[in-house]
């Protein structure tokens, strides 16, 4: 039994529920227990960053820390911002030893240098490997047309993630390969969606997450598959009003890729919470897969 | 025992300003052997070296130490000097105390008491030194060109003006390298052909050119004035010499495959030649390909050659000859643009180079001369260029400027224009070099006259939308974001290095850098010599040119190879590495750290043993006195004329001797 240490971060212990259950789900399920970090803070985000550097390392640092005290190698950040800001922090401090005083300094600790952090992906894709996953799979995906979608901070920038492609990254089509659906190729996997903008400029996410959405359906989707809580709430949430500007029905469910796994590995829709969906999967996914 | 005179130079104030010249002056005459030393304003000059002269005799000195400069800028001048005075040229060192002191400290205390220790190793060195015989190696008086672009044809010419032979070893079936795929040359738009064909067909012509096209070198040995090449001709299967290249053969062949000159974007046959004006118009088989050869069908060509040109049977053939010089011409490849997610890695057809553009621009390329889309054939109006693709691009590409990719994606810019005015041009840039002479008067002609879109920016993105290229960029100059619905992208991507770069040059024995371009001596004072005497560079190879500059440098390593050859007897400095076989044990471990090839194994018989033994034996022309040998050398066995053992440890001793008691 693998086990790590699981950041959740604030999304999924809120707006990305479904991402939370789903990923818990699959886990036991792939034998990787989890163990929350007991007192985690909220990573900085993007506030941090525009606020403090120092504050923007230094709370991903926290974190890191206690991860590290739980006595485990591994951390495992399912949000793609908390991924990239916690990979950020020890990279930084990792090469800046100034930095790295103040850091300690700030939060009275030694700063954490081994521990790895991981996106669930990774995960999956590095340590349990597609060819289990195919083993264990209950369900094949009959052909789903599948866009992945892994938006601005999964792949990116290179030199500190170090996974997958930063142009055309392959991890989350090669898992829908290997669960028997089809991974469409399309150029806007990596596009921005507009992120935190949603709530102060929500036009630029209208505009940005559209294109994402048209893109996909020009594609030939059926669904798209993200790994970020904060790619899918624009994507799915604001796809009804993107719908009404463009005059343009897309009706694409946004569905994580812990879901689409559950799915294949046999768990109900219910469970895995995929009711808290705005656009409703449940019509395709009955008629692809025949679940319920 | 040797009577040494001791010279200190001021160099004006460069060395007086820090360096106490009187006192060191002063102090030197306190040294073992010397008998004269004095101060001077400038040593290098002429009244200087007068000096040098006048007190040889006055004071019967025998060995000189000039305190100056650097030796790798006067010793020359010095050790002529000394012969002047009537001694061997090698009873002279220099003691550097402007590069090694005054012009690197600044406490003039210290800085004294460093010159004194620095003369006084030269003085200790000096009185040890042996008197060295320059000797002569005779010189073959041909030169091999290797690499048949437009700096090998102009590099023949030019040493064939001369008078001397030359040889051409050029890989692909025709000479003309990258400017025969051109339509037109920037920046005066002279049809590539039309200048070209006339010095192709000059270099066929010519008594003393010789040319082996679809050949390589594959061995180089020897040394300046005595190379020793070995060449393989590949087989072509024909004749040259019963071939009249009547096309005959290519018309009728079945079998029809992308073509390399073309770059893919047209065809060619089994047999062929690379493009109509070919020189020599002779055709090769791919052997690869050929239904002949591979399945023993076919045999069409054989059939209806006219002249019985065709000899399936031919085998590949390795000569050897002499060449006195080599000029390394072998121009250069492009980047490969496939890395860049962003330009889709080379999976879409309509992405395409600058070599692509130029062979549709050419009337007899493949396009007929129309600018077309490769995915559908059907025109291109809308054309997108973008510079700098794999240049300047330390993290995925090349870290430095490629030179002339701004000037011919303006020359393309313009040439789409005129095949086709409606066209629309958009070039992204980052910023425009156009430093040549009329190159920036074009570039803006490009745009005034002729309507090309500059953007100042990068392009982010390239993706298809509707059989269409969408991309995506930024223009910085008014600060917006700029999506253009192209027929074609153009990338303007970096020259790099021949893949086969290192390899050649270890063959020669020359350096190259850390982006595999043959390095030049000396990037200002000799930049189409090599460290290795009798090895020139031109064109592209050593670094992106365009056609002037290329031609630029042929004519001047043409000329520094002539000059050599216009010699019937070459020096070699005598300050190289000596074996005593006596103590050489044969291990070659010499062998083995000689940058140079410089050392062979030579079999002797032992004078005590009376048996035959190996011993390392030491080419004089090859060595350059690195000394990596003499370190390596277990039984110390090898020695260095000029800096012999007994010279250096003299030079330790001098000043260990007197400072014992105060460490
Ligand atoms: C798209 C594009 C457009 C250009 N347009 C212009 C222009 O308009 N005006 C201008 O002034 N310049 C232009 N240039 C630059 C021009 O191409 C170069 O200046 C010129 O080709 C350099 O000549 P070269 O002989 O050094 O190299 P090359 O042209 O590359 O020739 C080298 C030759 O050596 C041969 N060779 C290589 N290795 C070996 C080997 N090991 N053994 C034997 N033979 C070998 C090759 O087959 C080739 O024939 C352009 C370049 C590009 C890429
Ligand atoms: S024998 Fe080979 S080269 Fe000759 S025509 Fe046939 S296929 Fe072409
Ligand atoms: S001195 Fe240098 S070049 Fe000469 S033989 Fe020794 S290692 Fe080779």
């Amino acid at each position: 039994m693998m086990k790590v240490a699981y950041y959740p971060g604030c999304s999924l212990h809120s707006t990305a529920r479904e991402y939370d259950i789903s990923f818990q789900l699959v886990c036991r399920k792939l034998g990787i227990e989890l163990q929350e970090i007991p007192h985690w803070v909220c990573c900085g985000s993007s506030p941090a960053h525009v606020t403090s550097h120092l504050l923007s390392i230094a709370l991903p640092c926290k974190n890191l820390i206690l991860a590290e005290e739980m006595g485990l190698d591994t951390v495992v950040a399912p949000c793609a911002a908390c991924f990239n800001r916690l990979k950020i922090a020890k990279q930084e401090v990792a090469e800046d030893s100034k930095l790295k005083k103040e850091v300690e300094e700030v939060l009275g600790k030694p700063s954490a240098g081994k521990i790895e952090v991981k996106h669930p992906l990774q995960v999956i894709i590095e340590d349990v490997g597609l060819k289990k996953v195919e083993e264990m799979a209950r369900r094949k995906l009959q052909g789903l047309r599948v866009a992945s979608y892994y938006g601005c901070l999964l792949v990116r920038p290179p030199s500190v993630i170090n996974f997958d492609d930063p142009e055309d990254p392959q991890s989350m089509d090669n898992l829908v390969s290997a669960l028997g659906g089809e991974a469409l190729p399309w150029a806007f996997k990596t596009e921005c969606c507009g992120a935190s903008f949603s709530l102060s400029e929500t036009d630029i996410v209208f505009e940005l997450s559209g294109e994402i959405l048209n893109e996909a359906l020009e594609a030939g989707a059926e669904c798209i598959l993200v790994a970020c809580p904060l790619c899918q709430s624009n994507l799915d949430l604001r796809q009804k009003g993107i719908e009404k500007r463009r005059g343009k029905k897309f009706n694409l469910p946004i569905l994580y890729f812990t879901e689409l796994l559950g799915l294949a590995l046999g768990m109900s829709m219910r469970q895995l919470g995929l009711s808290r969906h705005i656009v409703n999967p449940s019509k395709l996914l009955e008629r692809k897969l025949a679940v319920t | 025992m040797a009577r040494i005179g001791v010279f200190v130079c001021h160099c004006g104030t460069n060395i007086s300003a820090t360096v106490d010249v009187k006192k060191v002056a002063e102090i030197a005459k306190g040294f073992p052997g010397v008998k004269f030393t004095t101060d001077y304003r400038y040593m290098c000059s002429e009244p200087g070296q007068d000096l040098i002269q006048k007190m040889v005799k006055e004071h019967n000195l025998t060995r000189i130490v000039v305190a100056a400069c650097s030796p790798s800028l006067h010793e020359k001048t010095f050790r002529t000097c000394t012969q002047n005075a009537g001694l061997n040229p090698y009873f002279f060192e220099m003691a550097n105390i402007r590069e090694q002191c005054s012009w690197v400290h600044d406490d003039r205390e210290e800085a004294t008491l460093k010159a004194i220790d620095i003369v006084k190793l030269a003085a200790a060195k000096v009185g040890k030194n042996n008197p060295l015989q320059t000797t002569f190696i005779p010189v073959e008086k041909r030169v091999l060109i290797i690499g048949g672009g437009i700096s090998g044809i102009q590099a023949a010419i030019d040493v064939a003006f001369n008078g001397f032979e030359t040889v051409i070893v050029e890989r692909e079936p025709s000479i003309g390298g990258r400017m025969a795929m051109f339509d037109k040359t920037f920046p005066t738009l002279d049809c590539a052909a039309c200048i070209l064909t006339p010095k192709m067909v000059e270099v066929n012509q010519s008594d003393l050119i010789k040319l082996y096209t679809y050949s390589e070198v594959e061995e180089v040995s020897g040394y300046v004035g005595n190379f020793k090449v070995k060449i393989r001709r590949k087989a072509r299967l024909v004749d040259e010499n019963k071939c009249n290249g009547c096309g005959t053969c290519w018309q009728r062949c079945p079998v029809r495959l992308p073509s390399e000159f073309d770059m893919n974007l047209g065809k060619r046959k089994a047999i062929y030649v690379p493009f109509p004006q070919a020189v020599p118009n002779v055709p090769v088989i791919d052997q690869e390909h050929c239904l002949y050869i591979n399945k023993k069908k076919c045999g069409i060509c054989k059939k209806v050659c006219p002249f019985e040109a065709i000899d399936y049977e031919q085998k590949d053939e390795v000569i050897e000859e002499k060449f006195g010089a080599i000029i390394v011409a072998t121009g250069f490849t492009m980047f490969d643009h496939s890395i860049y997610g962003e330009y889709g890695y080379g999976k879409y057809k309509n992405v395409t180079t600058g070599l692509h553009f130029e062979r549709m621009l050419n009337s007899s390329g493949p396009t007929g001369g129309k600018i077309v889309r490769p995915s559908d054939g059907k025109e291109a109006k809308k054309v997108v260029f973008i510079q700098c693709v794999g240049s300047r691009d330390e993290a995925r590409g090349m870290p430095y400027c490629s030179r002339l990719c701004c000037m011919y994606t303006a020359k393309q810019a313009l040439l789409l224009k005129e095949h086709n005015p409606e066209a629309e041009a958009y070039v992204f840039y980052i910023d425009i070099r156009a430093a040549g002479k009329n190159y920036e008067e074009f570039v803006e002609r490009v745009q005034d006259e002729y309507g090309a879109t500059y953007l100042r920016g990068r392009v982010s993105k390239i993706f298809q939308r509707n059989g269409r290229l969408m991309v995506r960029g930024c223009d910085t100059l008014s600060g917006t974001q700029i999506e253009i619905d192209a027929d074609l992208v153009v990338l303007a991507t970096a020259l790099i290095a021949r893949p086969d770069a290192i390899k050649l040059a270890q063959m020669l024995h020359i350096p190259y850098d850390q982006n595999r371009l043959f390095t030049e001596a000396h990037p200002k004072l000799a930049p189409v010599e090599t460290v290795t005497t009798g090895v020139f560079l031109t064109g592209a190879c050593q670094s992106p040119k365009d056609i002037p500059d290329t031609v630029a440098t042929a004519s001047a390593a043409s000329v520094k190879a002539c000059g050599l050859l216009s010699h019937e007897k070459l020096p070699i400095d005598p300050q190289i590495a000596r074996v005593d076989v006596e103590i050489c044990s044969g291990c070659l471990a010499c062998q083995e750290v000689c940058p140079f090839g410089a050392i062979e194994k030579e079999e002797i018989v032992d004078r005590v043993t009376q048996q035959k033994r190996w011993v390392a034996k030491i080419a004089p022309s090859l060595c350059n006195g690195c000394g990596a040998c003499n370190t390596a050398c277990r039984p110390g066995a090898i020695d260095l004329d000029g800096f012999t053992e007994e010279q250096i440890f003299g030079q330790i001793e001098s000043l260990t001797a007197d400072k014992g008691d105060e460490r």
